[in-house]
């Protein structure tokens, strides 16, 4: 699909910025891509939870086995995803470093420097590690495989019930969605209103930390000042087209569960109960 | 019945400010193109906002297909007048150009099966159907606001308001836009009111109502308005090129048989001119 490889370029864009990291979604197509969002996210939700049972071989190997054949199901490069986890990989070598001389469990392996490391200390280290990158890797699958607005969906749909209690579910995805929809016109817009003010001589891209700071107020300022004004159209518009909140709105994206989301679900099920049944008990 | 009718109708934002609008009467027929000019300021965005319920008239009376206007059925009223304005970007709410399409839809409950339909065959009709998935960043300026058209017309309205919906357009989309709504107003007999300040665009409708400070200056069809070129540049509009050129041309002491108000009607005067002698 062309339509999705454009606006990942433009994710792509965002995250060059660091303005916003806003999502990586790569499109692939895969069986994972066209799964559910909600089922995605219960997944993950409760993977992060039952993975703290794991204790022993056997139930981390189980949870390893499902993240990374989930991440080999979605066709993204590796690439793609150990960029994702760049950020993270200095905590995870930290949290392994750390437990190597904290910990004084079993028995003493070598000495570093005068300081005894002990084999209790390498295999938490490696848990702890490991359990650290599981979780990572699986919740940046969400964002490779899953449009933003797709989320948006799943959000809304997930946060349902609480409508009841007159929590504004309709209100908070209508939010997030024109957000997701403008970002890149505002983002076109700081470029050129950056560009204008360079070329009156402001310069916020070098110089003393102080003095970028108060050459980004004429940036900050006529975009606030236009976004404003956009608010202030876009709601005219929508009141022009009939909006009047979600009462009685139909939604022409509709989330459906498919028999792979179903298969998902019970391998999911599958594993985290040969888990909980393998782990240690004692 | 007409579409539309104003009654003796006077607005003012606030109390204690003047008016912007000043006694203004005057009818739209089912399927005909009114276009409404004025300088800037002259009121002409009050009057379309004043059409569909956006504000409500201080004085007088506004109709819509003989359903006097209030709070009560403004959304019915909506449903009846779809609107398009003048900045593409900030009435595109949808992520895709499909999700922008299906917002009126949604509003109004269509259910989804009828939406599907509704929005293909809307975006067929601006000749848009290609770029269903498209995201707005990567339509130009006349596109968007081809499928803000789309918008409009997949809520099966029967008057289209655009004002100044290809101010910001260059020539070309201009012209492709207001074709565009000129071949579906004429199919469906639609009502559409073109709100503009250039005089080029106001030579296809059918009448034309020229504001001036708040009040109606005159209402007249284009090629009769055209020949009041002083007037015209008093209120501060300018008469298109064409009619300049004839204008300029009578000076000459060439005068043509008719008043041209296009390219192609200057080039046939022209050339029969020649021939004639
Ligand atoms: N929200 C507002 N509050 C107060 N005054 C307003 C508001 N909007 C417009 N006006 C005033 O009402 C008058 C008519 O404005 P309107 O927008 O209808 O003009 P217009 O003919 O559409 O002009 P333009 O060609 O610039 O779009 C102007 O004098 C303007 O300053
Ligand atoms: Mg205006």
């Amino acid at each position: 699909m062309t339509g999705s490889l454009s606006s990942w370029q433009i994710w792509q864009v965002i995250n060059m910025n660091n303005l916003l990291i806003v999502g990586q979604y790569v499109p692939t197509n895969s069986i994972v891509h066209r799964m559910d969002p909600r089922i995605k996210m219960l997944i993950i939700f409760f993977y992060v939870i039952f993975i703290f049972f794991a204790n022993n071989i056997v139930s981390y190997a189980l949870f390893t086995v499902f993240a990374v054949g989930g991440t080999l199901l979605t066709k993204v490069p590796w690439r793609f995803i150990a960029k994702g986890l760049t950020p993270v990989w200095f905590l995870i070598v930290f949290t392994f470093i750390l437990h190597l001389f904290v910990t004084k469990e079993g028995t003493v392996l070598v000495n570093v420097f005068g300081l005894p490391i002990y084999s209790g200390a390498l295999e938490q280290g490696a848990v702890i590690s490991l359990r650290f990158f599981l979780l990572i890797l699986l919740t940046s699958l969400l964002t490779l495989t899953t449009t933003p607005i797709e989320i948006t969906d799943g959000v809304e749909s997930l946060l349902g019930p609480l409508r009841r209690f007159k929590f504004p579910v309709h209100e908070l995805a209508l939010m997030m969605s024109i957000s997701l929809r403008f970002i890149p016109t505002l983002l076109q817009e700081t470029e050129k209103i950056s560009n204008a003010q360079a070329s009156r001589g402001v310069d916020f891209r070098t110089g003393p930390f102080r003095e970028r700071v108060r050459a980004v107020i004429p940036l900050l300022v006529p975009l606030f000042v236009s976004a404003f004004k956009r608010a202030e159209e876009l709601a005219m518009a929508m009141e022009a087209r009939g909006y009047r909140g979600g009462e009685g709105r139909t939604k022409l994206r509709e989330l459906q569960v498919m028999k792979r989301d179903v298969a998902a679900l019970v391998i999911f099920i599958i594993v985290v109960a040969a888990a909980l049944i393998t782990r240690d008990y004692s | 019945m007409y579409a539309i009718e104003f009654k003796n109708v006077s607005f003012r934002y606030e109390e204690e400010q003047p008016y912007v609008l000043r006694n203004v009467s005057f009818q739209v027929e089912a399927g005909e193109w009114l276009a409404i000019i004025g300088h800037n300021g002259s009121g002409k965005s009050t009057i379309a906002k004043l059409m569909n319920g956006l504000l409500f008239p201080t004085e007088g009376e506004i109709i819509i297909n003989g359903i006097p206007l209030n709070e009560e059925n403004i959304w019915e009223i909506r449903r009846q007048v779809g609107m398009v304005f003048q900045n593409p970007d900030n009435q595109f709410v949808g992520t895709t150009v499909r999700d922008d399409v299906a917002f009126g839809l949604e509003n109004r409950g269509v259910p989804r099966a009828e939406m599907m339909d509704r929005i293909t065959s809307s975006l067929e009709q601006v000749r848009m159907q290609d770029y269903l998935l498209h995201e707005p960043y990567r339509l130009s300026g006349g596109q968007k606001q081809r499928v803000a058209i789309a918008g409009v017309l997949a809520i099966s309205p029967s008057v289209i308001i655009l004002d100044e919906a290809t101010a910001m357009l260059d020539p070309l989309g201009r012209k492709e836009i207001l074709d565009t709504v000129h071949h579906v107003q004429a199919a469906q007999q639609l009502g559409l009111i073109t709100i503009t300040h250039d005089l080029n665009e106001v030579m296809q409708a059918h009448r034309v109502l020229v504001m001036n400070d708040g009040e109606i200056w005159t209402t007249t069809v284009p090629r009769e308005l055209v020949k009041r070129q002083t007037e015209l540049q008093q209120i501060g509009l300018d008469v298109p090129f064409v009619t300049q050129l004839a204008h300029a041309l009578e000076r000459q002491g060439i005068t043509l048989d008719e008043q041209p108000i296009d390219h192609e009607e200057l080039l046939d005067a022209l050339w029969t001119l020649h021939s004639n002698k």
